[in-house]
């Protein structure tokens, strides 16, 4: 089966400095994989330059999704093409509401999908039903996007967001830092219930505590630019108790 | 300078001609008015970039200009023209074309009674003591030289008085229109909003111009707001490319009064406005907003000031400026602090996001703190749309150009939201997803 996302030998560069230095990953439909790593190993970069980031240059490797050369696309054709990245830090966008931006993103998509736009109205209809699919109000929705809003309402948001968005392959930028255990819970609770067999998942976690809840199938260790060692749940339990310094000195696995 | 001093004379023999033509007949204290205006304008002239208030901008394009008062009264504007720049239904409005009062076109109906709302001409003659006690103590004179032409030329506008605990719950506008025959003259708009004691009313001023060529607009609007009322005012600009807008708004606030201002530049080639907001009583809440979105080569310069004369009154003021292509923003945020204003709360912001390389925005805040226990913030930015914002809308599926527009929208949403009278709202966010 064709994967839904390759990634070989990717090199990143940013102002001059190599962040990546020759990651590989493979995606399959169906998949939930965990990246973690220490801090600075570049687990957002990675996420930023699937998302096509323009302040990172790659100087080698290539990544293919569902076939097609991801790093020749625009961002906004990766995710017309159900890419989404949740943001480590999220944006605010001021004076721009939550419904007013969820509705001309999501419009945008469905163009790209040949469906009809939807109108404001029906749009609500729509927005109410992913609130409530993720059990959550809709305090959020008139507010500008992210603008005041608290480390969690960010997070919440991106989780909002891709429910709304229906991506394929979503990709989770430390969507747990930050959060208390409940509101962990709810987030991990809404990704699990967006869970599906045509769909994947990438979350990247500095901490194991987010993987009690989703489950990983694969779980990939990020040090110093490289996937320094992957394997299933297990994986995260034992750098949980051995800290990231124990798969340092290892050479990287294939 | 010869420009200045032919510039000045011109304006002097104007008034001549115009105290001739009829002006000389009205009451005393407004000939006094009048006399007070143009020889305090003869005294000082027209600013020059030489004067800090006016360094950044240039009104010489203005003063080479000869205009002259408008003679004949117009009759071009149509309804439809009044409908369209409204864009939907309003209650009570006065229309005013090309200087001149419009009654036909005008709905002064469906008040609550203790509302007087009609033309300052009719005015004149049916309330000159309501007139004589506040035309011109707020927006003196000596304010700047547009406030003294102002007084010089004063004729006609709109009066507005809200007696004492009655509240006006529909927004009241006030429409003032350019027509082709407008090019050449200037108008000199004067209005008077007084809400008494725990009156409440909005007050919506719109300057609008269709296909008007060069003319010249100095409006001078007064708002008293007494203890314990409260009054919204917008204004909006929408003068044609051509226009020269000059305008001075001058809010006076009493005890325990909130007053919220928000002031919308779209137009106008050359536009300058004074807003100065004084808070003469305790307890005072003001909001002071405004919007500039400009484009081609015009220019906006708004120069703001929050006197805080008294103790315990806040003041939030925000003003973004949209300028594209060639376009100039320049805003002054002057905030004073009198001597014994003490727990004065005051916050300034001034975002200004520049759409092209060429187009450029002035900043300054300008803090004249004379009490101890105060709290003052301000705070400005000039730049380009943020990159980061950018692609955060492109990863979201939104392509390069439209996340741009959404985002230039966001940023006069921004004011435009905190209008909190829905329907001025609703009409000025149609129209900025219009601009
Ligand atoms: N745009 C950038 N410019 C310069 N350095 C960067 C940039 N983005 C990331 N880095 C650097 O790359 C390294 C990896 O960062 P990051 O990908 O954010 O790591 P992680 O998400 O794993 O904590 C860090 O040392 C960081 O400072
Ligand atoms: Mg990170």
């Amino acid at each position: 089966m064709q994967p839904m996302l390759e990634i070989h030998d990717l090199h990143a560069n940013a102002d001059g400095r190599e962040i990546l230095r020759g990651v590989d990953l493979v995606v399959h439909v169906g998949e939930v994989h965990a990246i973690m790593g220490p801090n600075g190993s570049g687990k957002s970069t990675l996420a930023q330059v699937l998302a096509g980031h323009p302040g990172y240059t790659v100087t080698q490797g290539f990544v293919r999704y569902e076939g097609q050369d991801l790093l020749d696309m625009d961002p906004e054709e990766r995710a017309q093409a159900g890419l989404f990245l949740a943001f480590q830090y999220p944006v605010a966008i001021r004076g721009v509401t939550n419904a007013y931006f969820l509705r001309a993103a999501l419009n945008a998509i469905r163009k790209t999908r040949g469906e009809p736009e939807l109108d404001p109205i029906d749009f609500l209809q729509v927005l109410e039903e992913k609130l409530q699919a993720i059990g959550w109000d809709d305090s959020v929705v008139n507010r500008p996007v992210n603008d005041g809003f608290s480390g969690g309402e960010k997070k919440r948001n991106e989780i909002l967001q891709m429910a709304v968005l229906e991506p394929k392959l979503a990709v989770l930028d430390e969507t747990d830092s930050g959060l208390d255990i409940d509101a962990l819970k709810t987030v991990a609770e809404a990704v699990n219930r967006l869970r599906s067999p045509s769909k994947a998942t990438v979350v990247v976690t500095h901490y194991q505590r987010l993987l009690n809840y989703i489950i990983p199938d694969f779980v990939h260790v990020l040090v110093d630019g490289r996937i320094a060692r992957s394997g299933g749940k297990a994986l995260a339990l034992e750098l949980e108790e051995k800290g990231y310094d124990w798969v340092k000195p290892e050479p990287a696995v294939a | 300078m010869t420009h200045a001093v032919d510039a000045r004379d011109r304006y002097v023999a104007e008034f001549r001609r115009f105290a001739e033509n009829g002006a000389g007949a009205g009451p005393g204290w407004l000939k006094e008015l009048r006399q007070a205006g143009i020889e305090r304008f003869a005294a000082v002239g027209f600013p020059t970039t030489r004067q800090e208030e006016w360094r950044f901008t240039d009104i010489a394009p203005l003063t080479q200009t000869p205009f002259t008062l408008p003679t004949a009264p117009d009759t071009e504007a149509s309804p439809e023209m009044v409908e369209r720049v409204l864009d939907g239904p309003t209650g009570a409005r006065l229309v005013f074309v090309d200087g001149g009062f419009r009654p036909e076109l005008s709905v002064a109906t469906g008040l609550p009674s203790g509302v007087k709302l009609g033309s300052l001409g009719d005015a004149v003659r049916r309330d000159g003591d309501l007139l004589a006690a506040h035309l011109g103590r707020y927006a003196s004179v000596e304010r700047n030289p547009f406030t003294a032409l102002s007084a010089a030329f004063l004729r006609e506008g709109a009066f507005v008085h809200v007696t004492r605990g009655v509240s006006v719950e529909q927004p009241i506008h006030l429409l003032f229109l350019a027509s082709g025959a407008a090019q050449g003259r200037m108008i000199h708009p004067r209005n008077l909003i007084v809400l008494e004691r725990e009156a409440q009313a909005t007050v919506v001023e719109t300057y609008a111009a269709e296909d008007a060529g060069p003319h010249l607009t100095n409006a001078v609007t007064e708002f008293a707001v007494e203890d314990g009322a409260r009054g919204r005012h917008v204004r909006i600009q929408r003068e044609g490319d051509g226009a020269f807008h000059m305008a001075t708004s001058q809010s006076h606030q009493g005890k325990d009064t909130s007053f919220s201002s928000c002031s919308l530049a779209f137009g106008a080639g050359l536009s300058r406005h004074d807003v100065t907001a004084v808070l003469a009583g305790t307890g005072g809440l003001l909001l002071l907003n405004g919007l500039s979105v400009l484009a081609g080569r015009q220019h906006v310069d708004y120069h703001t000031t929050i006197d805080h004369a008294r103790p315990h009154c806040e003041s939030h003021e925000l003003f973004n400026g949209i300028l594209a292509e060639r376009a100039r923003g320049v805003f002054n945020g002057r905030i004073i602090v009198r001597p014994g204003a003490q727990q004065t709360d005051s916050k300034q912001t001034n975002n200004n996001v520049l759409l092209s390389e060429a187009a450029r925005a002035d900043s300054q805040p300008q803090l004249e703190i004379y009490a101890d226990d105060v709290k003052c913030t301000h705070g400005a930015t000039i730049g380009p749309l943020d990159p980061n914002a950018l692609f955060y809308l492109e990863t979201r599926g939104v392509g390069a150009e439209a996340a741009r527009q959404l985002m230039t929208y966001g940023f006069a949403a921004d004011i435009v939201s905190r209008i909190d009278v829905p329907e001025v709202r609703e009409r000025l966010d149609r129209l900025v997803r219009a601009t």
